[in-house]
């Protein structure tokens, strides 16, 4: 297919979204993300059967955090597709892309650099 | 185990707002198992609070650090050595940890991270519920297993009240009347000659109403 999508996406690769936890989302903004967002199987397709789940329910939880610390729960979001739906993921990386465009970079990431500037 | 619950974020910022330099200290026992104070909540908690302060133009200094228990001498030791380092300590351990932490480092201000809630246990994943309020004088032998003093909305002894109605508590339509599950397990073990037996007034004074409690065992004493 050879598909192109935007360059200013990381791939962090996981055994399955079920390992990710609050707190990768939580370091991933620390270090400076613009944002995050966790791409899962499709619903009702987890190999264990609620990894996906797990994941989007910890999404959420970030997103809550986020928004209460001001950096914005918007900047996090949980994308579903099977391992064969190449267009998919290709346009799930452009909205991200899109979206983070718009939201501007990471406050924390400003921040950091005007406390090292005083 | 005791069970605990996260105080919103937004109410640990407040109290710790004008401190530079802040422990946020977890407990290995208890508040990891339910989710609320372990080494994943440190991690989350200090992580939010570095990322609210810088976003305020402040580079606080949010260290991480969890002991195996803050209920004991012995684990608390561990940090003397850097506990001067920081200005204060949020502790994310049950009310426990936060008073013996407070107690033992008595000029460093101790600020609790969750809310301690009860001794219960792990219904399901993300579901606890209360079994046990430390009365003192156990009979769990005369009633099946099954607690009045905790599971009964008015810790009655000889049960049910009026406010039972198909099994439910007439404070709450989803709880489960203490004492109809007290009936239901002893008609499953054919003990229900238990239930004929009317229970005695209680001695409280081994409960709160007594005062802060204290064991002594010499027999273990050093």
């Amino acid at each position: 297919m050879r598909l192109s999508y935007p360059t200013s996406i990381k791939i962090i690769r996981v055994p399955c979204t079920g390992k990710v936890d609050i707190l990768h989302i939580m370091r991933s903004f620390e270090k400076g993300a613009d944002g995050v967002y966790v791409v899962g199987c499709r619903e009702g397709d987890c190999h264990y059967n609620s990894g996906n789940f797990r994941a989007r329910k910890r999404v959420e939880q970030a997103q809550q955090l986020l928004d209460t610390i001001g950096i914005g729960g918007h900047r996090v979001r949980m994308c579903n597709l099977s391992s064969s739906d190449g267009p998919l993921f290709v346009k799930y990386a452009q909205e991200m892309h899109e979206k983070i465009l718009e939201a501007g970079p990471n406050p924390i990431k400003l921040a950091k650099k005007k406390a090292k500037a005083a | 185990m005791i069970v605990a619950d996260k105080k919103p974020i937004e109410e640990i910022i407040e109290t710790i707002k004008d401190h530079q330099s802040i422990l946020v200290l977890g407990c290995n026992e208890c508040v990891t198992v339910c989710e609320a104070g372990g080494k994943k909540e440190v991690g989350i908690l200090a992580s939010a609070l570095r990322m609210h302060f810088l976003q305020q133009g402040r580079e606080v200094n949010i260290a991480e650090r969890t002991l195996e228990r803050q209920c004991d001498h012995e684990y608390l030791e561990e940090i003397r050595d850097i506990i001067d380092d920081y200005d204060a300590v949020v502790s994310i351990a049950c009310g426990v940890g936060v008073q013996f932490m407070a107690e033992k480092y008595q000029s460093k201000p101790i600020y609790p991270g969750v809310n301690t809630l009860f001794m219960g246990v792990t219904e399901a994943r993300g579901v606890w519920t209360e079994r046990c309020q430390g009365c003192g004088q156990c009979i769990l032998a005369s009633t099946g297993g099954i607690c009045p003093v905790s599971r009964c909305a008015k810790r009655i002894f000889n049960g049910p009240c009026g406010g039972s109605a198909s099994g439910k508590c007439e404070v709450d339509k989803e709880l489960e009347c203490g004492w109809q599950l007290i009936i239901d397990r002893l008609k499953a073990l054919g003990r229900m000659d238990d239930y004929e037996n009317i229970s005695p007034l209680k001695d409280w004074s081994t409960d709160r109403a007594g005062g802060p409690r204290k064991v002594v065992r010499e027999d273990v004493e050093l």
